[in-house]
């Protein structure tokens, strides 16, 4: 009589389908996802039921952030490189190559033209720390900076749609400014960018 | 690691057996791969574009000339006030109308009741201004828009507010 052995079993687990889940699932993420870019300001948006999607690309960012800081960005590295071309040689200040090439790469800003060069040398970092306190773009009507960067853009490229997307909080009267400032530039349509809600069925 | 199965030993004199040999694979390291990506991907995307609501402003700089008057009885005007409040009159607001002013709020029986009343849905020519005050917030502007998208109010415009308008809410608000 042999000796009876002990059945040496380890519960094992078939994987497989998990491992296709999951890699459908990256794969399914990998194609339909964009990168965010990165924001510089926190805005929280109101919501309407309106259900226009923004384009993806040619879009003038205009944020208004709660502490009534107006941020400006375009999307389009090069439309940043001939925009900032453009806003120097109207301020009469000059960029080196260096930081173009910064510039290009932000895709949100908030400094008065003369605290341009210096934001841009900071490094990354730092830029985040500044956005935080930074004065935002002047559009009061004595120095509306805004207006020209707005109108610049529409020179570089003129397929430009213009999107404002404003915090639920920022004062009517800084809206009204920005809006008035784009009507002072000819800009009658834009965007108010918004979260979604749910159309009440029932009127 | 891949593991062979143990094979039994049969010993001696036992049935012949054939020889299996399944190897299984321990896919635990690739799940663990194919889940990090996920959380990665999950996290760095934005899954949704932002809706967006088009407006349209009048174009500024238009001589009074060519500009076309509104008849009385085809406006409507909204104001917007601070704290969230909503006042609505029927008229031009002009002084010597004495146009009756009537608050209201954002809710659904609030001015949505009265942008599909019959007064104004009966009316094709009825246009709404909205008047934001200072102090109101830009969300207000932004609800207001929405309400007249869901009431399919077709004219509309964002007017810049007066002082009689201003008057007129003040009085109300004192009374």
């Amino acid at each position: 009589m042999p000796k009876v052995k002990v059945k040496r079993t380890r519960p094992s687990l078939d994987m497989t389908p998990m491992v296709d889940l999951g890699f459908l699932l990256v794969t399914f993420f990998m194609l339909t996802a964009t990168m965010a870019p990165e924001k510089a300001v926190i805005v929280d948006t109101p919501s309407s039921v309106s259900d226009i999607k923004i384009p993806d690309s040619n879009v003038i960012t205009i944020s208004i952030d709660k502490n009534d800081r107006v941020f400006f960005g375009v999307d389009g590295q090069n439309t940043r490189t001939a925009l900032l071309d453009k806003i120097a040689s109207k301020y009469g200040v000059s960029f080196n190559e260096q930081e173009a090439k910064t510039f290009s790469l932000i895709s949100e800003f908030g400094v008065p033209v003369n605290q341009l060069k210096s934001y841009l040398a900071l490094g990354a970092d730092a830029r985040r720390n500044f956005d935080k306190t930074s004065p935002g773009i002047p559009i009061d009507s004595v120095n509306n900076q805004l207006g020209d960067w707005v109108h610049q853009t529409r020179l570089t490229n003129p397929k430009v749609i213009i999107a404002i997307k404003g915090d639920q909080d920022v004062n009517y009267e800084t809206v009204q400014q920005v809006i008035s400032t784009l009507q002072d530039k000819k800009v009658n349509r834009f965007n108010l960018i918004t979260d979604m809600e749910k159309r009440p069925t029932t009127l | 690691m891949a593991e062979v199965q143990q094979q039994a030993d049969s010993g001696k004199g036992g049935k012949k057996r054939s020889k299996k040999m399944s190897t299984s694979l321990d896919m635990t390291p690739m799940v663990d791969l194919a889940f990090l990506l996920l959380t990665f991907f999950m996290l760095t995307t934005t899954f949704s574009k932002p809706q967006t609501m088009e407006i349209n402003m009048p174009v500024k700089d238009v001589p009074k000339e060519e500009q076309i008057a509104l008849k009385a009885s085809n406006a409507m005007t909204i104001i917007l006030g601070d704290d969230d409040k909503v006042f609505y009159y029927f008229g031009l607001g002009a002084p010597e109308e004495n146009p009756e002013v009537i608050e209201t709020d954002y809710s659904a029986s609030g001015i949505r009741k009265v942008l599909i009343s019959q007064r104004v849905k009966s009316n094709p020519k009825m246009t709404v201004m909205i008047k934001p005050m200072e102090t109101s917030r830009y969300k207000n502007m932004v609800d207001i828009l929405d309400e007249l998208k869901i009431t399919d109010t077709k004219k509309f415009a964002l007017v810049d507010i007066t002082d009689t308008d201003k008057q007129l809410v003040q009085t109300k608000i004192g009374q």
